[in-house]
């Protein structure tokens, strides 16, 4: 049987990835998993395994190209071409009933409108056809007109070919043209929500085009700009206590974790802990219900290069200090190396960001959507501070929250921030 | 032509029958003087007199059982239900007696059984039901619902002069809604055969009763995204139109069926079936209900809104199988 191996859904809000490179030319064996094409997305470049083993029959999109999500990318053979043949009487019985139940429709070309295909190929295609997302007006049209269904662009959910889809591709297929695959139509063009007003320039400029992935961030950073009313607050937080634990213990941790103790799980510890408190962090907005989430799914935002990547650190609720430290450390140097699973840029319930390792004092993040806050962490620097009334030397931060005020009120805001400044400031949990 | 009220097209009716055929008459509680709860008979014991315009007892199984005696005498009684809800008080001689007649002996039941059904009016959970399914389901009925004024007429008409039973359907939010022109003078609007209201390309809606209004309405939303309805009424739902209906889905592709009526068991579900039966290789998207929920009536106006079909229900659904 032949399979169709589509563009994946690389995270639940991706809708269309880019082809980098066949890794396979067609008639190339290739085995089930073995790395078939590289793409890239807004979420992770990733390699994709080949969904079976056998010939890659058809590239139908090529490097470079742009699909949705769904769209058949390409045919891998299973049986290969021998095997297709002798599967020949078996595909060619199947539609006879059919003929028997459905009156021929005066629309059937004749035959001579069809160049006659390789039998095998033929059924090959048909076969194919099946196993695309479709319904049964539009296979009912397929077989009277003769249509390998795996040539045309689905336009329904999920890229399911509609009724309009298979009529349009008959439109533009000629006579002398028929069985070969039109020229696949671009993507629609979506309004990029990025462009802003066109201001005329008149001096010289250069034009880049963004990559795939900044076009999709700039998608939702605006689409989270419409969905949310972002309200930010911002605290300061004496992490005197966390340095010294971090000095204090940094070359016990390494010596006996193997890890660097960094600053990121004491936040992400202490944010878990403040999540717990207020529940209402740990959740999203579906149209009028605020959905809460069981699970903390903490979202670590790590600056790449080429964008932004948010790997999640799953059941980060159940997770001690050493776990904590164990995944930040995993999964940013994971994202660093563009080896991040798709699984785990998704389900993110609450996103941590850290501005401050590039020296900025605050911050005004952009929430993560679907989520409803993010928490973002200035830079820690000795500044004088007056303390028993007295100016003392201490390491301080700004710690900052932005938040969905849709559902979170200024005062609750506050008073998980001050829960979290409060697990912070006197810090009590041994790290080992 | 004078413009009549969906309430008065049905009295013109009933008034012309009495006045062709001297073995029509009405009977029920207070549509004597007091011209019926929604005044449907006003004038009419005074034009025709207490033998044929009978006030009845509170009771309505004495109601259809006197119209079914009556009608195997060789008359043709119109009985009034003040509210359908009450129906089920007579629904023995109803699916027991005038349903099964003709099959037993040969006889021939013609009563018109009618009344007020429907909700949008805050009636509460007695008296805004729409039970049509419940007679839609048993052989020997014919059940009618209509949409509009001319339509009243001609099929209050119809039904009279049906040698069968059948149970009309008035809307009682369309009653004085309803306004339009109707024609004087005798004509019908046969049984068993639906109105194609709007025609239309991409999504069949098929419905009746007050929902044809709505259905329409949000056929006009619709159309400035560019979804074209076509809004199928089927005016009769015992026998209904397959035939209309299979050609508006095979037309379209795409089908929403539509009605007030609550979801298990109405007649979307039995549309669903025959369309799946026989259109199947029509079938672009999934077949769609939107009805009310699995709930009575409520009483609330705001639970009123959320029970009913709406406009935005409809152009939510219809966005959604446009974009399958």
């Amino acid at each position: 049987m032949p399979t169709n191996v589509v563009m994946p859904q690389m995270g639940e809000s991706v809708a269309e990835g880019t082809i980098i490179k066949w890794l396979k030319k067609p008639g190339d064996h290739v085995e089930r998993d073995e790395p078939l094409f590289e793409i890239t997305t807004d979420k992770v470049d990733a390699e994709i395994p080949s969904p079976a083993a056998g010939i890659l029959a058809k590239i139908l999109a090529s490097e470079n190209e742009t699909v949705a999500v769904n769209t058949v990318v390409a045919i891998i053979d299973g049986q290969g071409v021998a095997e297709a043949t002798k599967s020949v009487p078996e595909v060619a019985e199947a539609p006879a009933p059919e003929v028997e139940l459905v009156p021929p429709a005066p629309s059937i070309p004749p035959p001579a409108m069809t160049p006659p295909a390789a039998p095998a190929a033929a059924a090959a295609a048909v076969r194919a056809g099946e196993k695309l997302r479709s319904s049964p007006l539009v296979r009912r049209i397929a077989r009277e007109h003769n249509v390998d269904l795996s040539l045309i662009r689905g336009t329904g959910l999920g890229g399911r070919i509609s009724k309009k889809d298979i009529l349009k591709f008959l439109e533009g297929r000629t006579p002398a043209m028929a069985g070969i695959p039109a020229v696949k139509p671009a993507l629609p063009q979506k309004p990029s929500p990025a462009s802003g007003p066109t201001i005329a320039f008149t001096g010289p400029t250069q034009v880049a085009a963004m990559t795939p992935q900044r076009r999709l961030i700039a998608e939702h950073m605006i689409a989270s700009k419409k969905t949310s009313a972002h309200v930010t607050t911002v605290f300061e937080v004496d992490m005197t206590s966390v340095v010294q634990t971090r000095e204090r213990m940094a070359d016990e941790f390494e010596r006996s974790q193997g890890l660097k103790l960094t600053y990121t799980p004491f936040i992400a510890r202490a944010a878990v802990e403040a999540i717990k408190q207020f529940p209402i962090f740990n959740s999203s907005v579906e149209e009028t219900n605020i959905i809460y989430k069981q699970a903390i799914n903490l979202g670590i935002a790590v600056a790449l290069e080429t964008g932004l990547i948010v790997p999640v650190i799953k059941n980060a609720g159940d997770k001690n200090f050493v776990e904590m430290a164990r995944a930040v450390q995993d999964l940013a140097g994971r994202a660093r190396s563009k080896h991040l699973n798709v699984d785990e840029v998704q389900e993110g319930t609450f996103t941590i960001t850290n501005p401050g390792i590039f020296g900025s004092l605050f911050g005004t993040p952009i929430i993560n959507q679907p989520q409803v806050a993010i928490l973002g962490v200035g830079v820690i620097e000795k500044r004088p501070v007056v303390r028993d009334d007295a100016i003392a030397i201490r390491s301080m931060a700004y710690l900052m929250l932005t938040f969905d005020h849709r559902i979170i009120d200024g005062a609750v805001a506050d008073q998980f921030m001050a829960y979290l400044k409060n697990v912070l400031e006197p810090w009590q949990e041994p790290v080992l | 032509m004078p413009q009549l009220t969906y309430l008065e097209a049905i009295r013109q009716g009933i008034w012309e029958e009495m006045e062709r055929d001297a073995s029509v008459f009405l009977l029920g509680e207070d549509i004597g003087p007091y011209g019926g709860a929604f005044k449907v008979t006003a004038g009419m014991v005074e034009k025709f007199g207490e033998e044929r315009v009978i006030d009845t007892p509170i009771s309505e199984a004495a109601i259809v059982g006197a119209a079914v005696g009556a009608a195997l005498m060789g008359m043709r009684p119109v009985a009034e239900m003040q509210f359908m809800d009450f129906i089920s008080c007579g629904f023995d001689q109803i699916v027991n007696m005038a349903a099964k007649i003709h099959y037993r002996w040969g006889a021939a039941v013609p009563i018109v059984i009618r009344g007020p059904s429907g909700a949008g009016v805050h009636g509460g959970p007695f008296h805004s039901q729409s039970n049509e399914m419940w007679f839609a389901h048993v052989p020997g009925l014919k059940v009618v619902a209509p949409s509009t004024a001319y339509d009243a007429k001609g099929l209050i008409k119809a039904s009279i002069r049906d040698n069968n039973p059948v149970i009309f359907y008035e809307h009682k939010y369309l009653y004085r809604r309803v306004k339009e022109a109707v024609p004087d003078g005798d004509y019908v609007v046969p049984l068993g055969k639906a109105a194609v209201r709007r025609e239309g390309s991409d999504i069949a809606v098929i419905t009746y009763g007050a929902m044809v209004w709505t259905a329409l309405e949000a056929a006009e939303v619709l159309e400035r995204d560019g979804i074209s309805l076509e809004v199928v009424d089927l005016r009769t739902l015992l026998p209904y139109d397959e035939q209309c209906v299979l050609t508006s889905v095979r037309k379209c592709s795409k089908v929403i069926l539509l009605h007030e009526d609550t979801r298990i068991g109405g007649l979307a579900g039995e549309l669903a079936a025959v369309i799946a039966e026989k259109a199947f290789e029509d079938l672009d998207g999934p077949i769609v209900r939107v009805t009310a929920p699995d709930t009575p009536v409520p009483f609330s106006p705001p639970l009123e809104e959320y029970f009913l079909p709406n406009v935005q229900k409809i152009a939510d659904a219809a966005r959604q199988l446009a974009a399958y």
